[in-house]
């Protein structure tokens, strides 16, 4: 089982981080993405697959400060 | 004889006025808490990017506080559109924002050390500007800044608390803003949704709010607490 902002995402097994995230429609400039505790780096969103067990949380940052 | 007691009315005025010695400072705070607590909190150092609804009032916060050293990071000036929710005024307008805020800083608590940095922030100078910060306030306006500063300090340096904002436009119910803490190292303030645009705009309350939140986590993990 996958999880994604505390929701089941068992259709993002085996995905591509980058791919996931662009389907679901983030915009890749706005976000940072914490699995299973740690922050991923930019850089590795495109290796990066993921797998049964994950617990992701995208952070999806808005304007305003 | 007139004049003469005009200028001793004059002269215990001025002296009425005179700046609280640091040992002043110090017994009032002490008697707030604890030694304890303020000796942890003038021990302590926060760096705080962007000067601007949130920073601002973060920065006054975490000086009132009495937090030991702040390191007051912005490239900008303070211009009248600023004025509706960042703890500037008239006379800093056109002024760099890093030098109105030490000023006001200053007038709060003269004995700070603060620490000022006029640059522009981006992922290649982050990890260097607050290198010798444990604790970082993310203050921005843009989303991609937002971003691209917590992706930038936690993936180069584990052991730094970063304290973001988002969410916080608008005039909608102040409770919808809230702390959560996104992993280890990484605190969201705000209500998640609340983009600034175009009918939205940015609010006093709710900015305030919202760094009201990221000041007590600052003054939280300074005092050990690291739970919300």
């Amino acid at each position: 089982m996958i999880k994604v902002n505390g929701k089941s995402a068992e259709e993002a097994e085996g995905s591509i981080l980058a791919d996931f995230l662009e389907v679901e429609g983030y915009s890749m400039t706005r976000i940072a993405v914490e699995c299973n505790g740690e922050i991923i780096p930019k850089a590795a969103y495109g290796e990066r697959i993921l797998k049964d067990g994950d617990c992701l949380e995208v952070v999806n940052f808005v304007g305003g400060g | 004889m007139e004049m003469k007691k005009e200028l001793e009315m004059k002269k215990e005025l001025e002296a009425e006025r005179r700046i609280p010695s640091r040992e002043e400072f110090k017994k009032v705070m002490d008697e707030r808490f604890s030694p304890e607590i303020h000796a942890r909190l003038s021990s302590g150092r926060i760096g705080i990017a962007g000067l601007g609804g949130l920073g601002s009032n973060i920065a006054v916060m975490l000086a009132r506080s009495g937090i030991g050293c702040l390191h007051l990071v912005d490239f900008d000036y303070v211009d009248l559109s600023n004025l509706n929710r960042q703890a500037y005024r008239v006379e800093h307008l056109g002024r760099a924002k890093t030098e109105a805020l030490k000023g006001e800083l200053m007038q709060i608590n003269p004995y700070l050390e603060i620490k000022t940095d006029m640059v522009k922030i981006t992922a290649e100078n982050a990890v260097d500007i607050f290198s010798e910060d444990q604790i970082v306030c993310e203050a921005f306006d843009v989303p991609e800044n937002k971003a691209m500063l917590v992706n930038a300090l936690l993936g180069h340096r584990p052991d730094v608390a970063v304290i973001a904002g988002s969410g916080m436009a608008g005039y909608g119910s102040g409770n919808s803003i809230q702390t959560r803490r996104i992993c280890k190292n990484l605190y969201l303030c705000g209500d998640g949704i609340t983009d600034a645009g175009e009918g939205t705009g940015l609010m006093s309350g709710r900015v305030s709010i919202c760094a009201g939140h990221q000041a007590n986590m600052a003054v939280r993990l300074l005092l050990g607490e690291n739970e919300i």
